[in-house]
């Protein structure tokens, strides 16, 4: 476990009430990575994600005892505001979510609620991240219309335009391409490996061929439980822990 | 055969039952209509509508009263609408289920139960009497407010709780504050449910009787009002005076259906608006 991890957890554990749904959770993210975070369904890969942004705050009844920590500094630390965290850490969600918006005001929303008003500078940001996000093309036309009218995959690449402007430092995936067809998928994962160079990238996927193609690094969780994490492809070759292999091979799961 | 058919009878039947429960309604409506039109439509006329009242009421026109309502509606819906809309935020986007908010949604629910007369008395205690506001436009907007309140808090915090969570956590996952989330994602996607909220309150608002009776109707006057401290005329007291306190009450028949006529289409007409706002709001987010 390197000191230089972006984000990492130590000991974590995670319940819903009295219901423990994460259990002793130590893992490292390194900056500039992609991680997948694989296992089956229920296993806590998206309970797990949401911790690192603090989405789970807002289900009342939710506790986190361990540390979260980001860029070594604990996210659930009194004196944290977890507006700034999730400022820092942006997270894109397993079914497309754009506002009841233009794309335009959809991509803008997160630079306003920062206060950019310029125009110019709006504009030129909400392009910007509409270019990362690989969408520009077939949406620069139409920046004054809703996001809904556009396909699922077009509306979750805007959904990434839309984390990516506000310029995070670590990019949460649920599940992005589970609502999507293959060739969204196919342009998904395209972006998520230029994305690589500059944001440090933790992706939920239930894909394994996903996670083979896209991650540096794998981890597998099961009941609640880090089973194993470690290089992709030692993690897809030469799995250590017996239930991991079960899981890749589909054996189970 | 005999339980195919049997069933078969069942089903036509329980399908008429239903329906004719439907249709009802709408006979009801249009009966109503169609006897106030038939009775008053004759009465309506430029004269009726800008003029105020003749000789004891027996003749001339409503327009005090058509001006006085649009006062007290529009006052009732100033203050309904920012208390009931905020107290639904708070109820359905702040509050965690506890005492505190129990307390506040049977108050709620027991606001709603009230009979409309005895918010005229309170107001009348209130604001009339203790504020000293008179019987004015003010009290009587006041004490129609409080009668609304609970239709805007309920089918607003309706409306909000119809917002999508989707759209409330990619608000947050953006690092958006509570507040932010609030006014710039989620009252805007509610904001639909809430003009219909506000078109029942108006609707209400405009037919009540009881509530302005001792805090802001006059019987009669020609003056039009200069200040929320006026007294003013109001349709459906109009009505409620025509058709039992005057000495002319079979000869004033076709003024009081004609009266009713007037506030009918007026409240239609705010509704009409509203929903033609609110079609062109829904466009506009979709296109």
């Amino acid at each position: 476990m390197s000191t230089s991890a972006k984000m990492e957890t130590r000991n974590m554990s995670f319940y819903y009430g009295e219901s423990k749904a994460l259990e002793n959770i130590s893992i490292a993210f390194q900056a500039c990575r992609v991680t997948s975070l694989i296992g089956p369904s229920g296993c806590g890969k998206s309970t797990f994600l949401r911790t690192l942004n603090r989405m789970n705050d807002i289900i009342a009844g939710t506790r986190v005892e361990g540390e979260v920590l980001l860029d070594g500094r604990s996210i659930y630390d009194a004196d944290v505001d977890v507006v700034d965290i999730r400022r820092r850490v942006g997270m894109v969600f397993q079914k497309p979510n754009p506002f009841p918006k233009t794309i335009f005001n959809d991509v803008a929303y997160g630079l306003r609620i920062r206060g950019l008003r310029n125009r110019t500078e709006l504009y030129d940001r909400v392009e910007a991240s509409l270019k990362a996000a690989a969408i520009w093309d077939e949406v620069k036309d139409r920046l004054n219309e809703s996001a809904l009218g556009l396909s699922g995959g077009q509306q979750q690449r805007v959904c990434i335009a839309r984390a990516l402007a506000v310029e995070p430092e670590v990019l949460l995936m649920d599940e992005p391409a589970s609502a999507l067809d293959p060739i969204a998928t196919q342009k998904i994962e395209e972006l998520i490996r230029a994305l690589r160079d500059r944001y440090t990238i933790i992706i939920v996927t239930h894909n394994m061929q996903q996670a083979a193609r896209i991650s540096d690094e794998t981890a597998f969780l099961y009941m609640g439980k880090l089973v194993e994490v470690g290089k992709t492809d030692m993690i897809f070759t030469k799995p250590s822990c017996r239930r991991t292999e079960d899981y890749i091979t589909g054996r189970f799961g | 055969m005999e339980r195919r058919k049997k069933r078969k009878l069942i089903e036509a039947g329980a399908f008429l039952i239903v329906r004719s429960a439907a249709l009802v309604i709408v006979l009801s409506l249009a009966v109503v209509v169609g006897f106030i039109l038939f009775h008053g439509a004759s009465a309506v006329n430029w004269t009726f509508l800008t003029q105020p009242p003749r000789e004891a009421m027996t003749a001339g026109g409503i327009f005090p009263a058509i001006l006085g309502t649009l006062y007290l509606t529009a006052g009732a819906i100033l203050v309904a609408f920012p208390a009931g809309v905020a107290s639904a935020v708070y109820l359905s986007e702040y509050a965690r289920e506890g005492r505190l908010v129990r307390i506040v949604r049977l108050a709620i629910n027991n606001l709603a139960g009230v009979p409309s007369v005895v918010f005229g008395l309170f107001g009348l205690a209130l604001f009339v009497v203790f504020f000293k506001f008179g019987s004015s436009i003010l009290s009587g907007s006041l004490t129609l407010g409080l009668l609304i309140l609970p239709v805007i808090i309920g089918a607003s915090e309706e409306a909000l709780k119809a917002v999508p969570r989707t759209y409330r956590e990619a608000s947050l996952a953006l690092g958006a504050t509570r507040w932010q989330m609030i006014h710039r994602v989620v009252l805007p996607a509610a904001f639909p449910g809430i003009l219909t909220a506000t078109i029942l309150g108006i609707g209400r608002a405009a037919g009540e009787t009881a509530p302005i009776m001792f805090t802001a109707a006059a019987f009669y006057t020609a003056r039009l009002p200069t200040s929320i401290f006026d007294e003013v005329m109001a349709l459906p007291y109009h009505i409620y005076v025509l058709a039992t306190a005057g000495t002319h009450i079979e000869q004033t028949r076709p003024l009081q259906y004609a009266t009713a006529l007037v506030l009918i289409a007026l409240v239609l007409a705010v509704n009409l608006v509203a929903i033609l706002l609110r079609a062109r709001m829904r466009r506009r987010r979709m296109s």
